[in-house]
């Protein structure tokens, strides 16, 4: 048996999966140390279904805590960042373009320093160890534990990165260091960013971590614990401490995932309804459709591999507001959030809400509805009409063909959706809808990577690429995959001309969906990668 | 006309990176350094050639390298200025304007930066109508215009000065020198007066490249089909007088290296259903577009490669295995379609064995 956790920021989801089917699931408010929510979902599903903890093979657990940090601007570690390029790059130095709250709440301080790589393997210029060394003593004095490194073409050659951080332990050895290799691909821009948002995060991701690790002792749980990743795959717990970065698009591919595998629909939309937004996704052969360009996470403009996610202002917390003036209606932005079973109206508060208005319609229920101020029928109508409009207007932005498309509803308020929603040929609801997304954290996919450096010269391109292509495919499937879903979903090839011959680092990597969501334990991408 | 407005700057980055036919630099990176020139300058001034004085020194500008290094070395900030400083020297007389070399990708906002810095206009033309790996390829050498005197400049503050006797040397000394700097460096080059710019420049293409960016931007926003609308665009301005979609798919295949000063390679995309594969040479920019054996595009006409759902342009240097893309093909300015341009800028000049055909009359069929 295998769980699997959804920690949002309203509520922690939790699923307990056996046989391949999902026998209990809960829905706890998240608590504000994290451990003591998941410690209850947990529990809950486990004397549910008179589960014992060492029936556990696995838990996976889900987080979008680090994108709503961002979101939020809480819980950020001042950064220092240490850029290797000068004197190139210094036109536009480090958070160039980021929203400027963001900037003053994370920007700790700066060093354009000499370094760096030019395409063909030369030094840019050297790298000035002092410097470095003063770089660090500064941050150190400052406070500043937080360090990101980049350095211009670093993914072809990693030294001087390296160089820096053994410089920097050496200095100031209680800095968390994050390096751009580490993070992401060629773009310096977009790999720097992705790198200070990592190391914005480092001091929340090692607490996150540790309490999650925390609540499962507690519970007696002694099996392994995975974190999803951006693209469903799984790391270990040590390695989302170091790089928090890389889990931050997993609520979205978890939602859509698990909907996915709760309808048995592979192509379709899914319409995620949370308490703030309703997320919408295009499902396509199971997948999630990725974003093809530049991914902006919390307004900043990274290059990672991201579902292409439509966020509207519609969840079941949006505050609605009466203009008794001129009759008009404001739906959200803002949301109640978490206080919702507070300030709603059909939990005995004062705020009008979306679900108030879906409760009164007979779309739902739950809370009081006598406690729902009675509104004129047409006014009503007006309201129920135009978030009907608002979700019908997120469908068509997102579908790519004319026609109607399957909706797949999900989220704890997916009862704002109707099942005449325009653009819908049909609506899905699949039991277990309100937790889909931990559902998707728990079927995780399986992957496996490999790099490796070769000699177009003495291996003809087409038949290293082939072969590399086939080993991966059959580690997936080794691993628990089954072939029809095993595929490459990621291939970079970065040319080394300071190598002899035509020397190519080339990088793929495999996902496929388990061939029985609880058969096998899942091989978290981290082993794979050390067992090629 | 004034640019004030970061939305115009945004249009403008679009616009270029479409008329870019893949290359001409990263527009993001291009677009972050005119947003911070905006923000110290307070605004951008771009005049039509008609307001220019036929005595007037104008200087074309632009990057010259690989757009695969420019998303990792990035500049220092120092290199146009210095270099259009030099130019002032050497002719003896101030600049009056500056002008992009080409329209197509980040050169397409370059000179705003450098024209905010020395206080003087854009003029409202270029020297391509797209982007052109070459430097030989400007309609200024077309015309008979000699590139010199040109002075390069690079991140680390070297400066050189060009003077060769014919272009094609030009090309060869520059590329030669971009490479050993990095492979990239800033190039003003083609110095002209505005009588010159008259008879000859692109006229109307950085309004046109604001034009269509904003009729994508705006599109998008109603939840129209932006790519009906970057074709209308596109026909609208006069200079790009067909467009139409070769191909809908997703990248599978990816072999781009930095080779000899430029980024070169091929990438293969698999069609939707069974529209089975296209492939595109690029050289910096995308060149040659194939499919089951058939070109249906080819250089100088526009071929750009877009993701397929918000019609954002993906540069050559920005291709990634697994994008959904479409890949649409536009017209070239008529300039370079007669017998003469295309002995500089049509297939043969890249040293493809075939002679040019109009994208419009490669794909009646589609099109009928």
């Amino acid at each position: 048996m295998r769980i699997g956790v959804d920690v949002g920021g309203t509520n922690t989801d939790a699923v307990l999966i056996a046989g391949g089917r999902v026998v209990a699931s809960t829905k706890q408010p998240t608590s504000a140390d994290v451990s003591s929510g998941v410690t209850a979902a947990i529990g809950a599903i486990l004397s549910d279904a008179g589960a014992a903890a060492a029936d556990i093979s696995a838990v996976m657990i889900g987080t979008t805590h680090f994108t709503n940090a961002l979101v939020e601007r809480d819980r950020l570690d001042r950064v220092g960042v240490i850029r290797l390029a000068s004197p190139s790059g210094e036109a536009l130095p480090p958070m160039t373009g980021w929203p400027e709250a963001l900037v003053q709440r994370i920007e700790g301080a700066t060093f354009l320093l000499p370094g760096g790589y030019e395409v063909d393997g030369r030094e840019i210029s050297p790298l000035d160890e002092v410097a470095v060394r003063a770089a660090a003593r500064d941050c150190r004095e400052q406070g500043i534990a937080s360090i990101a490194v980049s350095c211009a073409f670093a993914p072809i050659n990693a030294a001087m990165e390296e160089w820096a951080a053994a410089i920097i332990a050496d200095v100031h050895p209680d800095a968390h260091v994050s390096l751009s290799h580490d993070i992401g691909r060629l773009g310096l821009i977009e790999r720097e960013n992705g790198t200070i948002l990592n190391a914005a995060l480092a001091t929340l991701a090692q607490h996150v971590m540790a309490s999650l690790e925390r609540a499962l002792g507690a519970l007696g749980i002694a099996a392994p614990l995975y974190i999803s990743q951006n693209d469903g795959t799984l790391i270990s717990a040590s390695e989302a401490a170091r790089y928090p970065v890389l889990t931050m698009g997993s609520g979205p591919t978890n939602s859509m995932r698990g909907a996915a595998f709760l309808t048995g629909v592979d192509n379709g939309i899914v319409m995620d309804v949370g308490g703030t937004t309703c997320d919408i996704g295009v499902l396509a052969n199971g997948y999630p459709r990725e974003s093809s360009i530049a991914v902006d996470i919390g307004g900043v403009r990274t290059n990672f591999r991201m579902p292409d996610i439509l966020a509207i202002g519609l969840g079941g917390g949006t505050r609605i507001r009466l203009d008794e003036a001129t009759n008009g209606v404001t739906i959200g932005p803002d949301s109640v959030g978490f206080r919702l079973t507070q300030d709603a109206f059909l939990f005995g508060g004062s705020t009008l809400t979306t679900s108030d208005i879906a409760v009164a319609a007979g779309k739902a229920r739950f809370g009081d509805p006598d406690l729902i101020p009675a509104l004129a029928p047409a006014l009503s109508a007006a309201i129920l009409t135009r978030m009907a409009d608002m979700l019908a207007d997120g469908i068509d932005r997102m579908k790519t063909q004319s026609g109607d498309v399957t909706i797949i509803a999900v989220g704890g308020g997916h009862f704002l959706i109707d099942d005449d929603v325009k653009g819908a040929a049909q609506v899905v609801r699949p039991d277990h809808a309100a937790v889909a997304n931990a559902v998707g954290a728990a079927i995780a996919q399986i992957g496996a990577q490999a790099d490796r450096i070769v000699d177009y010269d003495l291996e003809p391109r087409a038949a290293a690429l082939e072969a590399m292509r086939e080993t991966l495919l059959a580690r997936v499937v080794a691993a628990g995959a089954t072939r029809e879903t095993a595929e490459i979903v990621d291939m970079d090839e970065v040319f080394l001309s300071y190598l002899p011959g035509r020397s190519a680092q080339l990088r793929m990597k495999a996902v496929g969906s388990l061939a029985d969501a609880d058969g096998v334990t899942a091989v978290p991408l981290a082993e794979a990668r050390h067992g090629h | 006309m004034v640019i004030d407005d970061y939305a115009v700057l945004a249009d403008l980055a679009s616009g270029a990176a479409f008329l870019g036919s893949g290359g001409g630099g990263d527009p993001y990176y291009s677009l972050l350094l005119a947003e911070a020139a905006l923000a110290r300058c307070g605004r951008f001034e771009v005049v039509s050639l008609a307001d220019i004085a036929d005595d007037a020194l104008l200087a074309p500008c632009g990057w010259i390298g690989a757009p695969t290094v420019s998303v990792e070395k990035l500049p220092n900030g120092n290199e146009a200025v210095s270099g259009l400083r030099r130019l002032e020297e050497i002719m003896g007389k101030p600049i009056d304007a500056v002008l992009p070399i080409e329209i197509g990708g980040g050169n397409g906002l370059a000179p705003f930066i450098a024209a905010a810095e020395l206080g003087i206009p854009v003029v409202d033309c270029d020297g391509m109508g797209r982007a052109f790996p070459e430097s030989q390829m400007a309609i200024f050498n077309i015309r008979g215009l000699s590139a010199c005197p040109s002075v390069l400049t690079a991140a680390d503050g070297s400066l050189s000065v060009i003077e060769t006797e014919d272009n094609v040397t030009h090309e060869r000394i520059a590329r030669a020198l971009s490479v050993s700097l990095g492979g990239i460096a800033h190039m003003v080059e083609y110095p002209l007066s505005g009588a010159e710019a008259k008879a000859h420049a692109v006229p109307g293409s950085v309004s046109a490249a604001i034009a269509v960016g904003r009729a994508v931007r705006e599109a998008r926003a109603r939840g129209a089909d932006p790519f009906a609308a970057l074709g209308k665009a596109l026909e609208a301005t006069g200079l790009y007088p067909h467009c139409l979609t070769l191909f809908d798919g997703k990248i599978v295949d990816l072999e781009r290296e930095t080779r000899g000063g430029f980024s070169v390679g091929t990438v293969t995309i698999d069609g939707f259903g069974d529209a089975g594969q296209m492939e595109i040479e690029f050289q910096n920019e995308n060149l040659v577009a194939t499919s089951g054996g058939r070109i249906l595009a080819m250089v100088p006409d526009i071929i750009t490669v877009m993701d397929r759902d918000t019609a954002d342009t993906i540069t050559t240097e920005k291709l990634k295995y697994g994008q959904r893309v479409k890949v649409i093909a536009a017209a070239a300015p008529g300039i370079l379609r007669d017998a003469h341009a295309l002995s500089f800028v049509g297939p043969r000049a890249f040293g493809m064995g075939f002679d040019y055909a109009p994208v419009e009359s490669l794909n009646e069929t589609e099109t009928a």
